[in-house]
């Protein structure tokens, strides 16, 4: 082949191999939102008080970080979220799956669920600080709460999608009840479950702040409605970014290991 | 080994809704027989086929294998699918161990067991490999040798090459035939092919439909030594055609 120069079409090759590749330009996308906001700052357009530029949102950051108020705020979250939804995840899992694979237990419990799934959980929120205090109960509660349903339905359905061959194969290699379930429609939903785990885990995150919003010592949403009553903006700022970072740390790795775990379903 | 079907009806639904599938069915089967049903959509050799590996219940009459009536499904009568029954997330050796996995075998006689059918089903190459690696006349291999690796008495074997190009149906009826004379096993085929049917079994029962019914058994010539030629050997020809014309005027379909 002749020089790229050769011919107008091949010229562009290695741009678009580039573009093609799947980061560059969710990358692009980023910076370009980073370039608005430093403009629109930058230029005095926008009052600094409703939009702090990125440096000064960046100075508040490391100062929370260095006051360890962070860190702390970040651990006190996280560890809401992972104890609330553990709890939803483990009970969900042997909960679907009874429902998915016994109709009888399906027929009882599905229309209760699909009721309460309705009910919007912040809104339990007054009663659960009657019944348990300001404490984490209440708090872990509330995420339980907001993700048990939609996890256990989800699960359901996964199961309800095993294909009877798999289950009556080994029915016929001699297989019974639990090593059924363990055996063949554990595996099989697997994938599934993943998936179901990492959606809820962001409404997990959503209940959280809610929960901070409303009564909290610390936790990053509690961090955001202190700035609030003192217009620290930029603290806000902190606080969003800092949860959206978390949130999609936690998203790539049940990606991860989803395939690590699940590689024949890729 | 003796499976025997007694005047087995089977209906679904329930009152002016119900629909009967099955009307009178008697079946004999014993070690060392392979018997084939051949019938069209609609004839409930399907139907059948699952009654007899416990995962459906007669309506009346009754299933007995080795004199014990049939509850449920179970390791003596094993089963082959039509397709979709390998285990997507395991290898194809973890496929074929499984069933003996499930009945709580020894370490050591799994392995050993496993190794033997991979052999027997010439996959050792690809023992490996996940099902989705391997073609679908391979898939059907590794189902084979799982449902023999669980020590069957009687294999079910319901359209196993139905989803299978021509040619690899072809090779696929060849090393099931030479299988069956190779392990003595009892077998039970079932098939809208009716060459597949008249070369692999001893006996073809041909089934009508709505409701399913036996309306002709033939026993066949045992000479098998060569299937292709027996493919184009004029007797077997004649055969056919007149067991395809009995076919063709039980639901007015084409069947070749």
């Amino acid at each position: 082949m002749r020089s790229s120069e050769a011919h107008p079409l091949t010229r562009w090759i290695p741009l678009r191999r580039f573009l093609a590749q799947s980061w560059v330009l969710g990358l692009l996308g980023l910076v370009t939102v980073l370039l608005f906001w430093f403009l629109a700052t930058a230029s005095g357009a926008v009052d600094s008080l409703f939009l702090p530029s990125p440096h000064v949102v960046w100075q508040a950051g490391q100062s929370q970080w260095q006051s360890g108020l962070l860190v702390k705020d970040a651990v006190a979250s996280i560890q809401r979220v992972f104890i609330g939804f553990a709890l939803s995840a483990g009970l969900a899992l042997p909960m679907g799956i009874a429902m998915g694979s016994n109709l009888t237990i399906c027929r009882l419990l599905e229309p209760l669920m699909a009721l309460i799934r309705y009910m919007p959980a912040p809104a339990f929120i007054p009663l659960l600080i009657i019944y348990f205090g300001l404490e984490e109960l209440p708090k872990v509660l509330l995420i339980f709460i907001g993700t048990f349903f939609f996890n256990t339905l989800m699960i359901m359905d996964a199961v309800k999608f095993v294909p009877s061959e798999l289950v009556e194969t080994a029915l016929t290699l001699g297989g019974r009840g639990l090593p059924i379930l363990t055996r063949v429609v554990a595996p099989y939903i697997a994938p599934q479950v993943f998936d179901t785990y990492r959606i809820n885990m962001a409404s997990a995150w959503n209940l959280v702040i809610v929960a901070e919003l409303v009564a909290a010592n610390e936790g990053l949403g509690k961090r955001i409605s202190l700035a609030q009553r003192f217009l620290r903006t930029d603290d806000i700022f902190v606080g969003l970014i800092v949860i959206g970072l978390v949130g999609l740390t936690i998203d790539l790795g049940f990606r991860f290991l989803m395939r690590k775990a699940c590689a024949w379903a890729n | 080994m003796h499976l025997q079907v007694s005047a087995v009806c089977k209906s679904f639904g329930y009152g002016s809704n119900a629909k009967q599938v099955l009307d009178t069915i008697n079946l004999d089967l014993h070690s060392g027989q392979f018997l084939a049903l051949v019938g069209s959509s609609g004839s409930g050799k399907s139907t059948i086929m699952r009654l007899i590996a416990g995962l459906d219940r007669p309506s009346s009459g009754e299933i007995r294998f080795d004199g014990q009536l049939v509850r449920g499904p179970g390791a003596e009568r094993g089963m082959v699918f039509q397709k979709y029954s390998l285990y997507p997330w395991l290898t194809a050796a973890q496929n074929v161990a499984f069933g003996m996995e499930l009945q709580g075998r020894s370490r050591a006689e799994i392995r050993e067991r496993t190794a033997y059918f991979l052999e027997v089903v010439d996959l050792v190459d690809s023992a490996r490999l996940l099902p989705r690696e391997l073609s679908g006349g391979m898939q059907q291999r590794v189902a084979i040798a799982r449902a023999l690796a669980a020590e069957p008495k009687l294999l079910l074997l319901d359209e196993p090459f139905g989803a299978l190009d021509l040619q690899i149906r072809e090779s696929m009826q060849e090393f099931l035939y030479q299988l069956w004379q190779r392990t003595g096993l009892a077998a039970l085929l079932i098939t809208h092919d009716l060459e597949e049917a008249m070369l692999l079994a001893q006996q073809v029962h041909i089934l009508a439909p709505r409701p399913g019914r036996i309306v002709r058994s033939i026993a066949l010539p045992s000479d098998r030594s060569n299937l292709a030629h027996l493919r184009v050997s004029p007797a077997f020809l004649e055969l056919r055609e007149d067991l395809a014309r009995t076919l063709r005027s039980l639901d007015g379909a084409l069947v070749s």
